[in-house]
């Protein structure tokens, strides 16, 4: 191997481009080289100094609604009613007892879905335009006393920006027939806009993951409120922020 | 039909209206949505990559938006593996285009040939005499290094945004940049070496 050669394979070298055999081959030449020895530390150095994470842009948020838009708009998918309706029908023959179970789960299963499809509509239509916030500051002592009197159950408003999710403030949403609060966070350049609803029952339901147009939902009860946080970041890190919600609400209800 | 409808009512039908409660999903909204699933994660990178490119932040913008929607559009002819280098791909063919709008005083891509062998004498390029691989890089922020990269002549800024900054390996550059893998490694050797030049050059200047 001659040194032209060896100029150019030791970047392949330091980019652990070369097979076994090759990388051997420049290793062999660049120890004894004088020539080659020096570029190679150079080089090293320069990787060793370029702070990559730094020389990355961020896109800028009004990008990311621009590009949003421009796809097909995402309409919630709610069941069919006339098709359920039609299967309906067609079973009239299961027993009325079945029958009644069914309908009991097939219309929750149908207003899941409508809530669900709301919630999505509501988060798509947050980041659309300038409505993410109602009222907007990190201060949760402002944001939970700003939700009074406009709706009838007071919503943990807790700051987790320490934990790496930053209050946004508060925002009052439309949701299956009722006024439902919003309490927006961001997590880098993502939003996750957590709504909050009156539960239907005492019992508490673990977080389940949901993903509906790409979005991805956590839904657990707590407290007798149900908490639907929804967001683009992924699976992973939604979890996290719901485990940081619930974790920063255990100290205030346990004492 | 053998049974009229009084009969049918009263016979045991197995219960199929579970297959009904949810319509087909329409296949441009799924389409969309696996697109949005694939490829918004990356919309940092590619507009990384369309700042470096274009060096202008409203016409990046455009470049990236214009990508996306390209994107989408030939989204079914996407066989994968990885999305990323794809959407590069995309976005260095809207750049292409942009450059071809503006005015021709701006050389997007030189010859290839010429270029493609790394010991031919080239005005780009020469290993200084003095060498300066013997200085030890003094540490700058991330705004001079940004403006060092970004003033690197195109082929070369290009290959060292895409290696270094976006992590691709030499193939996928290759692939992206529609360019053998020998053009790659002379590219970025001569990438890395330009940058070093002005890295010393800049401690010059300042200190």
């Amino acid at each position: 191997m001659n040194c032209s050669e060896a100029e150019i394979l030791l970047h392949a070298l330091l980019d652990v481009e070369l097979d076994a055999g090759n990388a051997r081959e420049v290793e062999a030449h660049v120890a004894n080289c004088a020539r080659c020895a020096p570029q190679l530390r150079a080089y090293r150095q320069l990787r060793k100094a370029m702070p990559v994470v730094q020389l990355h842009f961020a896109a800028p948020e009004s990008l990311r609604r621009r590009i949003e838009q421009a796809l097909p708009v995402p309409r919630p998918r709610v069941a069919n009613r006339r098709s359920v309706l039609k299967g309906f029908v067609m079973g009239a023959a299961v027993s009325t007892a079945m029958a009644a179970s069914l309908v009991v789960a097939v219309f929750r299963t149908d207003q899941d879905q409508r809530v669900l499809g709301d919630i999505v509509s509501a988060h798509v239509r947050s980041l659309q335009a300038d409505h993410l916030t109602d009222v907007r500051t990190s201060d949760q002592h402002t944001v939970k006393p700003w939700f009074n009197g406009k709706v009838d159950i007071a919503p943990p408003v807790v700051d987790l920006t320490a934990k790496g999710f930053m209050l946004l403030g508060g925002r009052l949403d439309y949701i299956d027939g009722q006024n439902v609060p919003s309490i927006v966070y961001r997590r880098r350049i993502h939003v996750i806009n957590l709504f909050v609803m009156q539960g239907a029952a005492s019992a508490t339901r673990e977080p389940t993951l949901q993903t509906m147009q790409g979005f991805n939902i956590q839904r657990w009860t707590a407290r007798d409120l149900e908490f639907f946080a929804i967001s683009d970041i992924n699976a992973e890190e939604l979890r996290e922020f719901v485990e940081k919600f619930e974790a920063a609400q255990r100290p205030a209800n346990e004492t | 039909m053998m049974l009229d409808r009084t009969q049918r009512r009263d016979t045991v039908v197995p219960w199929k209206a579970g297959h009904d409660t949810r319509p087909a999903s329409d296949p441009q909204q799924d389409k969309a949505r696996r697109f949005r699933d694939a490829a918004l994660p990356h919309l940092d990178d590619v507009y990384t990559l369309a700042r470096y490119l274009l060096r202008n932040t409203g016409d990046a913008e455009d470049a990236v938006q214009e990508c996306y929607l390209r994107a989408l559009h030939h989204f079914n002819t996407f066989r994968g593996p990885a999305i990323k280098p794809w959407l590069f791909a995309i976005l260095r063919n809207v750049c292409r285009g942009e450059f071809a709008r503006r005015s021709g005083a701006l050389h997007y891509d030189p010859p290839s040939d010429g270029e493609a062998s790394g010991e031919d004498a080239t005005p780009l390029w020469q290993e200084p005499q003095g060498s300066p691989e013997t200085e030890i890089l003094q540490q700058r922020n991330a705004e001079t290094i940004r403006r060092l990269v970004a003033d690197l002549p195109q082929p070369f800024r290009e290959a060292i945004v895409l290696r270094e900054i976006n992590d691709l390996s030499y193939r996928e550059i290759a692939d992206v940049v529609g360019v053998p893998l020998g053009t790659v490694m002379s590219r970025l050797a001569r990438a890395r070496s330009l940058l070093r030049q002005a890295w010393v050059a800049e401690e010059g200047t300042t200190k």
